[in-house]
């Protein structure tokens, strides 16, 4: 009898969101920079945001990273309201359980510093003092995003773009956190390297269980990645569902627009 | 214009408040930066600007003043601030490290150990130890606010990459009181255990970057490491070729153009005072020879 709660109760745990947003609304002055978002994130589904430039998607994502304070709204992370949290535990958040991954690696990176550094700032910062096992993980990391060992003492800034991204992926992923931000994470790379890159990302995604929240311009990266999407256009939610039933029927006239405008190759 | 146009340590009276309210409150909170008014100062930046006004603050008519620079009492920039004070303030003005009440020093704390009716001023020329790593100044705040160091050891990390061991040798970066990142200014890490437990108060400004701060007597300063690659001193791997010392930190001194060279202390009253007491280096020569 105990047991059989217990194990309703872990069920329920499992099945509750990891975020939850409500009503969640960014103005910039007297322009909206995004309103009336509301959804739930469940552990290891990755959310894809859509929607064509100026839209809100980033403004949406650094809110939720707590880049910047939302003006209405509220987010649970584990039913821990984030808004009502201390600084000092936001950023902890932000450096164990959380990550981001910027559009462009040198917002995420540090490129004076090396790439074994690189991943081992998270976990220095989160009070790892030992250099053997420091070393250890960050070689292991570099192997799992397909760097080659021998680059761990050479500075990123030698690496090539797709090299870089994959890097500041690794420096995210190395607190195995379990909810990760991305921000266009293959914008600005070429079409192989965004195919090698996505594979990668889809890889570790499933291996590790990820909650992700992806914002992007680029339909084929959701098709390929996301479980559920949401269309966003100025600034609100257009349409959301699942993604296969999104891309295929779409609902609102925006999203049709958006969907047809993919040139077909 | 003569010495009496000045105020007494040439800085006024509101002025020296100003800075000795911040320096309480540097007491108060060990190792934390606190930033103060630096005033224009009649030498350029770099030559100790922030000691100087740290020492002017503390400076009283009955004081007996000491300069060092790299351990030295007659190199440039000691000479030249303590003739500034000479000057400015008439106090008394000796080279003897035991006799002086308040030292002001670039690069070295002194290799006796300082009592507790002693001030050591320390010239800082870049008080935030993060500053290489982060190089904007709201972000380092907020890290010691918060206590967000991992980044410190980036640098550690970096080192031992790189060199195969920790490779700063001076500037090393300590922890204070279990609490704040400090940077200890430009001193070799020979000298870092000697920050900690001083009986001393020691005081450290830096002038062009207007900050101040301090460690009271008997503050626990640790220097950060890898617990596999743990803190060491380190000094040339020589004795005094003057006065024999085997403990003390060296300077490396060409003698030629063929290779020769000698090693002697940098500290150079403690270096003439145990010469005095008849201890003789390799290349030395007893000191009444020397005289005759």
């Amino acid at each position: 009898m105990t047991a059989a709660v217990a194990q309703i109760q872990t069920n329920s745990i499992e099945d509750a969101p990891l975020l939850k947003v409500q009503n969640l609304a960014k103005f910039y002055g007297s322009r909206v920079g995004c309103q009336n978002v509301s959804f739930d994130l469940f552990p290891g589904e990755v959310l894809g945001i859509v929607g064509e430039s100026g839209s809100g998607k980033s403004t949406l994502l650094a809110a939720l990273a707590g880049h910047h304070q939302p003006d209405r709204g509220t987010i649970h992370y584990r039913d821990q309201d984030i808004l009502a949290l201390q600084e000092s535990e936001r950023r902890r958040l932000s450096r164990t359980e959380w990550a981001f991954v910027h559009q462009n690696p040198r917002d995420g990176l540090r490129l004076g510093v090396s790439a074994g550094g690189n991943v081992g700032e998270r976990l220095m910062s989160v009070g790892s003092r030992h250099y053997g096992n420091i070393r250890t993980q960050a070689l292991d990391w570099l192997e799992r995003v397909e760097i080659s060992p021998d680059r761990i003492d050479d500075r990123p800034s030698s690496f090539s773009g797709g090299m870089q991204q994959r890097l500041q992926i690794a420096r995210n992923l190395v607190t195995s956190p379990k909810l990760v931000f991305m921000d266009e994470p293959t914008g600005g790379l070429d079409v192989s390297v965004q195919a090698r890159l996505l594979d990668l990302l889809r890889g570790l995604v499933r291996t590790l269980g990820l909650s992700v929240i992806i914002v992007t311009h680029d339909l084929a990266v959701v098709r390929l990645l996301a479980d559920r999407l949401m269309v966003m256009k100025s600034g609100e939610v257009v349409e959301q569902g699942l993604t296969d039933q999104v891309l295929d029927d779409p609902q609102h006239g925006y999203t049709q627009l958006l969907v047809s405008s993919v040139l077909q190759v | 214009m003569n010495a009496q146009a000045y105020n007494f340590a040439y800085l006024d009276e509101q002025t020296k408040r100003m800075i000795r309210r911040a320096i309480l409150k540097g007491l108060a909170i060990p190792g934390y930066q606190v930033p103060f008014a630096s005033r224009e100062m009649p030498m350029p930046y770099g030559w100790g600007t922030g000691g100087v006004q740290v020492t002017a603050a503390c400076l009283v008519p009955e004081d007996k003043l000491k300069v060092i620079d790299q351990g030295a009492d007659d190199t440039t920039n000691a000479v030249s601030i303590r003739k500034f004070f000479e000057k400015t303030a008439g106090v008394e003005v000796t080279e003897a490290t035991g006799e002086a009440s308040l030292i002001q020093t670039r690069h070295r704390i002194p290799e006796q150990d300082l009592s507790k009716d002693q001030i050591l001023v320390y010239q800082v020329p870049i008080p935030e130890p993060l500053r290489f790593l982060e190089p904007r100044e709201t972000e380092t705040r907020k890290m010691h606010e918060l206590e967000e160091y991992g980044l410190m050891h980036v640098k550690l990390y970096e080192d031992i990459s790189r060199h195969g061991e920790i490779s700063t040798s001076y500037a090393y970066p300590v922890k204070v009181e279990g609490r704040y990142i400090m940077d200890p200014s430009p001193i070799p890490k020979f000298d870092n255990p000697k920050l900690s437990d001083s009986s001393a108060i020691q005081l450290f400004g830096a002038g062009r970057e207007q900050r101040i701060y301090a460690l009271p007597p008997y503050t626990d300063v640790q220097s950060l490491d890898f617990e596999d690659y743990p803190f060491e001193v380190s000094k040339a791997p020589h004795d005094c070729d003057l006065c024999g010392a085997k403990d003390t930190y060296l300077d490396e001194v060409i003698t030629d153009d063929a290779g020769s060279r000698m090693y002697v202390c940098s500290d150079t009253d403690f270096c003439s005072t145990r010469r005095q007491n008849g201890h003789v280096g390799r290349l030395g020569t007893p000191v009444s020879s020397e005289v005759a």
